[in-house]
């Protein structure tokens, strides 16, 4: 290719769209609003999400919900690993997305992108694991089996982190279907591409539609529906400031959502190693009990 | 209400002897009982006789700041203090307990109203279990799966229930100890007794001063304690609606929470059912503590094939209950908890009438003084009725029919609530199957309101989130 | 074998086949051991005073079956039962006798003149008790030497071993022909050996089909082997009584046999009656306790209740 022809050539544009329910919508108020790099460069236009959105979000997690949920725990670790082999083939894209979004230079943005990467492959590996490390037996003192297992929760509204457009999303997202959950996550209000392009990526790694859904615009505007929508089981606040994340919390509480305030660290380092409290925080344990007996009645005195 | 037999039980009560009631108990802050600042108080009353118990020093706004603070100050040494000595303490307080077993069993009868038979054989030896198996956890805390030398919170402030006072306190004072925290805890204001009797036994068995605290006083007391700004964790068990004003209240702060709170138990008859076992899982399941129970199993869902039979079996065993007075040792339904209790009750059981459900009861004198509300079984119930939603904490039980197992999950897990549900059926894939599909945290299978100290206890969506009991129950009261 | 007869109830078709009376057994509703274990613990904790106690005690001395079967029994022994039977308490007239005496058929003639015109029944056991292990013709000649003798009451023991390997026709048969055997005069009281059994499912489908036999009690045990008469299970065949009646409107007591020695736990097995079955048992026409040393204890329980004092063993007599 000459270097005249590369001038001659214009370049496309990518129209980035919703992800919700496995498809690719615009924001049904059909506003959008500009995205710009860190130097203030227009980068693209992004969907600016309204009310509606949210809620057709909650439709479409909710009736994922089952499916995902009744999934083998083998067969969502394989789908999230599909995530990493998916994203994998895609670096080029995503380490620009994330210079571009966060301000970086091209090696530290390719090491963002190998982080956010590798998280998939750890939380594919978690699907199968995480039961039997928080379940188990509980020896009663009576003739009873019990037995404790985790569940995921439901669906789940997450605010992803503001300052790591990719790494943070995916290190909060990822938890929450790793255990069955569906979620609603809201990109980086000022960084939302890089959560846009993964939302491509997850339609073509066999992420049933609706397990996630990603939203982008103004994070108070979509979170507050969320979080006093009677539908939705829990929030992951982690995008929140202090004074939004009260307030969501109080609207939390009409349904009694599972609630992950802002946590300390959220924004100082997405690199270490996470533990499984971002899982937990979206499991219920469910016990269930059931008589032993002995083997026959003779034994029975008394 | 036995039916007239030759056979008639005499009364059989247990001595009341064994225990001391003070005529006036004060709140218990940093190792002394002390009158609340103000000077109010409030009566204790027996709700099965009416008769004032006691006169209770009622805690205010003062007495909760200086609570928190005595628990504040006894923290720093309490959760410095070595793993194995905390245990000591703990178990301590297990032994105690089981020594004074039968005094507590016969205080929290009269105080409570249930039967003496229930405090004498569930209330008193789980409490005193709870207490044994988290002294065990106080220096292990390392291999509980929150990591290497999980820190406790700080100062817990825990708002229990009067359904089962002296239980809840035990599963909400024993873990928080075991971990390291200090406590002030608020009994509720119907049976403030027990609770004190507890701080008795924290004394005899050389608890550093501090440690506990506990505040009777009615829901502004405890409100205060929730938001006592120097409160690390809040621990509630009770109502719903309250649970939704503390979750508020918390808010923005770092205070941790766990909320176990009210159900609607579905227990599910399948037709294969093995029937006797059934029956009395439903029984236990809804008039177990006369219904006052948030895993009651207040909805009954029985296989439409088998509702006739399953009803006429439940209506005979139900005329074979025993209400009456609750220190009677063959008392199978004491008293309502109170009268507010009992206005509730009526309230909504008169609105299951009024539409449409059809109302029975086996005949039944109940006592001229005292709270006391029959045994009472609504049949024609459909999932639009008022007594199939609410809460009614009370003897009640609203019976539902279902078709399939499909229908049965799906009538089951309709509800604002998730905490707890049966399934009868002799088919183990079955039970594996609904089981699965249940929404809610506990699920007994062919048993009923089995309750241990290892076993995690809590609910899923508007029952409250965080686990009691067992390994689960630890992490409520560590900075994980 | 074919059914020679058929006894009087709506089931009657439930036992046209092997295959049919299996599909019937099968089908009763499954017994979860914890729960009725539970049930019976449960209903053990019942507090029995004063009045009620007396009562109770009365009730179980006119209820038990004194029981002697030992290769070892002779005229003697049995006379000296008669007479405990027919006056438990020499000390004291207010004692009821006993619902009958228990024996071997070749001791029935000498039971009989034990208790003659004491309205005390003799009972035989009788089908090559205690293991049942003899041709039917055997067990039919014992019942109909038992019944020759004079015996009110015959105590069969169903064929185990066809019961476990699912023969239930045959066992059914053996019932059916040793009622007939029993014809009008003797009632008839069919033992399971309930340890020998094993599970609850087992001693629900022997307790039906017992009664579709044509039963008069069904007993639990012979006393011979390890368990014997247990709450549960006692409480178990309650319920079966209690359903058969329902469904056919014919009535069946229940004999909890062995193993029941003191007031207390005969004091149970009457709560199990109360609570379960209610007052229409609670006559000794309904409910037996096959027993032996259970006798002088309720004696004592009973002198103590008229005294204030405990009793002792030397204020009661040994046969």
């Amino acid at each position: 290719m000459s270097e005249k022809s590369e001038q001659q050539r214009l370049s496309v544009f990518k129209t980035y769209k919703l992800y919700v329910g496995g498809k690719f919508p615009r924001s049904e108020s059909g506003r959008v609003y500009e995205v710009t790099d860190s130097k203030d460069k227009w980068l693209a236009n992004a969907p600016l999400s309204s009310r509606k959105d949210a809620r057709d979000a909650v439709v479409a997690a909710r009736k994922a919900f089952g499916g995902w949920s009744g999934a083998t725990a083998y067969n969502r670790g394989q789908i999230l690993y599909r995530v990493a082999e998916m994203l994998e083939g895609r670096r080029e894209q995503f380490t620009r997305e994330v210079a571009d979004a966060e301000g970086l230079s091209k090696s530290k943005a390719t090491a963002v992108v190998d982080a956010t990467i590798d998280r998939w492959v750890w939380y594919a590996g978690w699907t199968d694991k995480i039961a039997q490390v928080v379940g188990g037996g509980n020896p009663v003192a009576g003739p009873f089996f019990n037995l404790s297992s985790p569940e995921p929760t439901g669906v789940v509204a997450v605010l992803a982190p503001q300052e790591s457009s990719f790494l943070g999303l995916v290190s909060v997202l990822a938890p929450v279907i790793a255990t069955g959950n569906t979620a609603i996550v809201i990109a980086s209000e000022k960084s939302p591409l890089p959560a846009l392009s993964l939302g491509e990526v997850l339609a073509t790694s066999d992420v049933p539609g609706g397990v996630v859904n990603v939203l982008s615009g103004r994070t108070a505007e979509i979170a507050t529906p969320l979080a006093s929508h009677q539908d939705v089981n829990a929030i992951d606040l982690a995008g929140a400031d202090d004074v939004l994340a009260k307030e969501l919390e109080i609207a939390a509480a009409d349904n009694l959502k599972r609630v992950l305030r802002p946590q300390p660290v959220d924004n100082v380092d997405w690199s270490t190693t996470p533990g499984l409290d971002r899982m937990t925080a979206f499991l219920e344990t469910k016990t269930v009990w059931h008589p032993t007996g002995s083997l026959g009645a003779s034994g029975s005195a008394y | 209400m036995a039916s007239a037999s030759a056979f008639e039980y005499a009364p059989a009560p247990e001595s009341r002897s064994v225990v001391d009631i003070a005529p006036s108990h004060g709140l218990f802050i940093d190792g002394e009982f002390t009158e609340a600042a103000d000077g109010k108080v409030f009566k204790a009353v027996s709700p099965s006789t009416e008769e004032v118990l006691s006169e209770i020093a009622q805690a205010g706004e003062a007495d909760v700041d200086r609570a928190v603070k005595a628990a504040r100050k006894a923290f720093e040494k309490w959760s410095a203090l070595p793993g194995s000595e905390r245990a000591k303490y703990l178990f301590r307080i297990a032994r105690i307990i089981q020594e004074r077993s039968r005094e507590l069993a016969v205080l929290e009868t009269l105080d409570n109203g249930k039967p003496i038979k229930e405090t004498r054989d569930a209330d008193l030896p789980l409490v005193a279990a709870h207490f044994f198996y988290y002294a065990g956890w106080a220096d292990k805390l390392d291999h509980a799966g929150f990591g290497a030398n999980p820190r406790p919170l700080g100062v817990a402030g825990q708002v229990i229930p009067w359904n089962f006072p002296l239980l809840m306190l035990a599963w909400k004072i024993a873990p928080a100890l075991a971990t390291g925290n200090t406590v002030v805890l608020k009994p509720a204001e119907t049976t403030p007794l027990s609770a004190l009797f507890f701080a008795d036994i924290c004394r005899q068995a050389g608890l550093p001063k501090g440690v506990v605290n506990i505040l009777p006083g009615y829901g502004d007391t405890g409100a205060a304690l929730i938001a006592h700004p120097d409160v690390n964790k809040v621990a509630f068990t009770g109502s719903t609606a309250v649970g939704k004003e503390i979750a508020r209240t918390v808010a923005g702060t770092r205070k941790k929470l766990t909320l176990e709170l009210g159900g609607k138990g579905a227990n599910i008859v399948f037709d294969d059912a093995p029937i006797d076992q059934a029956v009395e899982g439903i029984v236990s399941g809804i008039f177990f503590n006369q219904g006052q129970v948030c895993c009651a199993g207040s909805r009954l869902l029985v296989q439409e094939s088998i509702q006739d039979e399953l009803l006429e079996s439940l209506k005979r065993r139900l005329s074979t209950l025993r209400l009456g007075d609750p220190l009677d040792k063959n008392t199978d339904i004491g008293a309502i908890n109170s009268a507010e209790q009992l206005a509730r009750i009526t309230a909504l059981t008169e609105q299951g009438e009024a539409e449409g459900a059809e109302r029975w009861s086996p005949a039944c004198e109940l006592p001229s003084s005292g709270y006391w509300f029959a045994p009472t079984l609504f049949t024609n119930v459909t999932q639009a009725h008022t007594i199939a939603r609410d809460e009614i904490f009370g003897p009640v039980l609203s019976v539902l029919s279902f078709r399939t197992p499909d229908e049965a999950v799906a009538k089951a897990n309709n509800s604002q609530y998730g905490l707890s549900a049966g399934i009868w059926t002799e088919k183990g894939s079955r039970i594996l199957a609904v089981a699965g599909k249940l929404r809610a945290g506990v699920i007994w299978s062919n048993t009923f309101n089995k309750f241990d100290p290892t076993s995690p206890f809590g609910g899923y969506k508007e029952s409250g989130f965080g686990r009691e009991g067992g390994r689960h129950g630890l992490e409520a009261y560590l900075d994980v | 074998m074919p059914t020679t007869a058929s006894p009087a109830h709506s089931l009657t078709d439930v036992a046209a086949s092997d295959s049919t009376l299996r599909r019937f057994l099968h089908g009763l509703p499954g017994v979860d051991a914890v729960g009725l274990e539970a049930r019976a613990a449960s209903l053990g904790t019942r507090s029995i005073k004063t009045t009620a106690k007396a009562y109770a005690i009365d009730l179980a001395i006119s209820m038990v079956d004194l029981t002697t079967l030992e290769g070892a029994d002779t005229p003697g022994k049995v006379r000296a039962l008669g007479a405990k039977a027919v006056r438990p308490d020499p000390t004291d007239r207010t004692t009821p006798a006993t619902a009958a005496v228990c024996v071997y058929p070749d001791m029935v003639t000498v039971a009989k003149e034990a208790v003659a015109g004491s309205g005390v029944k003799v009972a035989s056991v009788a089908t090559a008790f205690p293991a049942g292990r003899a041709a039917l013709d055997v067990k039919l000649a014992d019942v109909r030497d038992a019944v020759a003798a004079g015996a009110d009451e015959v105590d069969m023991v169903i064929d185990r071993g066809a019961f476990l390997a699912g023969h239930y026709m045959k066992v059914y048969d053996e019932i059916v022909a040793v009622r007939e055997t029993c014809g009008t005069s003797a009632r008839l009281k069919v033992i399971f050996e309930t340890g020998e059994l094993s599970t609850y499912d087992n001693i629900r489908r022997a307790s039906w089909l017992g009664m579709l036999a044509g039963a008069d009690f069904i007993k639990t045990s012979t006393g011979k082997v390890a368990v014997n008469a247990t709450p549960p299970n006692t409480l178990l065949m309650l319920e079966a009584v209690r359903d058969f009646r329902a469904q056919t409107g014919i009535q069946v007591g229940v004999k909890p046999a062995g193993g029941i020695r003191t007031t207390k736990d005969a004091i149970k097995f009457l709560v199990l009656v109360n609570e379960t079955v209610g007052e229409d048992w609670l006559d000794n026409h309904w409910f037996r306790f096959g027993a032996s040393s259970l006798l002088n204890d309720l004696l004592m329980q009973r002198q103590k209740l008229a005294t204030g004092r405990y009793s002792g063993p030397d204020y009661v007599t040994v046969d």
